[in-house]
């Protein structure tokens, strides 16, 4: 690699910290954590580096660790998109509130599984517990 | 059009695809189109990939592939939405891990003496981050699965000891571009797992997943690190991207809970909480979390059922004309509201009813405390506009308060509680309220009829 092409990687390096930092603005604190899945299943692209590492390696070595590699990105990749969209079902249309009973939803346990979804145990990331009760008496 | 610019041409529509999923991540509307532009992005990268010319074991690659999706696929199906914080600590971790194992291979595989000295930085930086990333995220997974104690774990000198390894690791990445052995460079990669594990030890409870982030940009910048090691252009955009945008989101979610990043990092909250939690009624420097009017709209926008507790400050700002209109506007989206009326609420007892009325307010929304109480474990969102003594559990829990004994509402049993205030003042009776250090509370500051007026804007424009 020639002094060109490295600097071509830095002017790329650059840009995109900038795009990085402009794409997301005034994100509502009800979204931080799906944003953070997000941005983990696209880092998961190292699975592209990964099977580039395994296809070219020359020992066993290479072969080995390119190989794990791509075990561990795959995860990446797969865990990533799949936990991210997960989330954000929490998100999707809601039901009119025809046929709700006042007080449905008291210590029913369909709604157990949505509490702290966007959260933490500890309700800490997001402020938001359970926005959504998923799914339960609609 | 050749084959090698087709390639390179799917890695830009990648790229591209990359940063349209961050931006529609940030929106509750398009977030999850978001992913999924995100993930045909990575499907077409990764499809390309395997049309790569130069590449050979593309049965060994489906077969690691295969171990993956075998793993990946049920955990991330199958895992309780309450686990899903630890989750994203463990995907994230093991792109730490691959990106570190990347840097490692091509070092390996190069002649010794044959890189250059920028190569050896790029190559030590995707190691150590990399493998901070992956050792940091495996203890912050151990912590939020329970496998560990989620409180920080503090000893003397640790700061000093982080500082010593992390002096280390410096000192020997300029012995290896000075003259790379493999010895050397595996040393530098233990050392980067001890400090990953050694640097989350005193983090925890509810700043885990505030690390998480900080972790997710790690990894991200450990991914752009291997995209120059392999001249990957693909992986420097997304890398960078990640390692940018998740910083500012880690920013994000440190001010959301009212606190800097350097004092979660550094601080070990658990001990400062079980300092405090004795002193009764002090609320000193102890973080509250604020929001954004934009928040507390989505908040209130994608609930089931809000009871809104309407006080003092909300007749002051003569607000009952916008709480009607915010409450009309949420009804409309198919949310249950209604109002819990506490018998003091306002400054005589029933002057809320008549205010209330005024505003054209169903009388069937109006419920009387008794009437309210049972409802607040099943309410998504306790809206407590201008209320404080009334939804005090002082009056519950501390016998030594003035207030000891009061009837209130039980606004603390909901779900979230946001709290429309004016100031951090404490309210009539002059008593510190715990409900606003609740970490499942919310502030939203300011005048009550302006924030309710915020409110309203905000939702239409959702």
């Amino acid at each position: 690699m020639n002094g060109g092409d490295i600097l071509t990687l830095v002017t790329v390096f650059v840009l995109a910290a900038f795009v990085g930092f402009e794409v997301i603005s005034k994100v509502p604190s009800i979204l931080h954590t799906p944003l953070m899945s997000g941005t983990n299943a696209v880092h998961g692209v190292v699975l592209v580096g990964a099977m580039v590492v395994l296809g070219q390696a020359q020992g066993t070595v290479e072969i080995v660790l390119g190989f794990i590699a791509v075990v561990l990105a795959t995860l990446n990749v797969v865990g990533g998109f799949v936990v991210t969209d997960r989330m954000l079902e929490m998100f999707k249309g809601r039901q009119p509130k025809a046929g709700r009973r006042p007080g449905a939803a008291v210590g029913s346990g369909g709604t157990g599984g949505a509490d702290g979804s966007l959260s933490t145990p500890a309700g800490g990331a997001a402020p938001v517990t359970s926005p959504v009760a998923e799914g339960s008496g609609s | 059009m050749n084959l090698d610019t087709g390639i390179r041409l799917a890695y830009l529509i990648a790229a591209v695809c990359f940063i349209l999923a961050l931006k529609a991540l940030s929106g509750p509307k398009t977030a999850r189109a978001g992913n999924l532009i995100g993930a045909a992005g990575m499907a077409l990268a990764i499809g390309m990939t395997f049309a790569t010319p130069s590449l050979s074991r593309f049965g060994l690659m489906v077969g690691a592939m295969a171990i993956g999706v075998v793993i990946g696929l049920p955990a991330a199906r199958l895992v309780k939405m309450t686990a899903m914080p630890q989750m994203v600590a463990a995907f994230n971790g093991v792109g730490g891990g691959a990106a570190a194992l990347i840097a490692l291979a091509e070092f390996v595989k190069a002649t010794p003496g044959s890189l250059a000295v920028y190569q050896v930085v790029e190559v030590l930086f995707g190691i150590v981050v990399g493998s901070v990333s992956f050792a940091g995220s495996a203890v912050a997974f151990a912590k939020l699965q329970e496998l560990m104690t989620g409180r920080p774990i503090t000893y003397p000198g640790q700061q000093v000891l982080n500082g010593v390894v992390a002096t280390g690791i410096l000192g020997l990445a300029i012995a290896a571009c000075l003259s790379p052995h493999n010895w050397l460079i595996a040393v530098i990669g233990i050392l980067g797992l001890l400090f990953g594990i050694a640097f989350v030890l005193p983090i925890g409870g509810a700043d885990v997943p505030v690390l998480i982030s900080l972790l997710n940009s790690f990894t991200g910048l450990a991914v752009a690190a291997s995209g120059f090691v392999l001249h990957s252009v693909v992986l420097v955009v997304a890398g960078t991207l990640v390692g940018a945008s998740g910083t500012l989101l880690t920013r994000m979610m440190s001010a959301a809970m009212g606190r800097s990043l350097p004092n979660i990092l550094f601080s070990a909250f658990g001990s400062v909480i079980t300092a405090t939690a004795g002193a009764d009624g002090t609320s000193g420097d102890r973080g509250v979390r604020s929001a954004t009017a934009e928040d507390v709209a989505v908040l209130l926008a994608y609930s089931q059922k809000v009871i809104i507790v309407p006080g003092y400050g909300l007749a002051v700002a003569q607000a009952q004309h916008s709480a009607r209109e915010l409450a009309d506007l949420l009804q409309a989206r198919g949310v249950e509201v209604f109002y819990a009326i506490h018998p003091v609420a306002g400054r005589m007892p029933g002057h809320m009813n008549v205010l209330l009325a005024e505003a054209n307010v169903p009388y069937d929304e109006l419920k009387e405390m008794d009437e309210a109480n049972p409802e607040f474990q099943s309410a998504d969102v306790a809206l407590v506009v201008g209320a404080n003594d009334v939804v005090n559990p002082a009056a519950k829990n501390s016998p030594g308060s003035p207030i000891y004994g009061m009837p209130i509402l039980a606004v603390d049993e909901a779900r979230n509680i946001v709290f429309l205030k004016r100031s951090m003042r404490p309210g009539f009776a002059g008593i510190d309220n715990e409900l606003l250090f609740d970490p499942k509370t919310t502030l939203l500051f300011g005048d009550a009829k302006d924030s309710l007026t915020k409110l309203v804007a905000a939702i239409k424009a959702l």
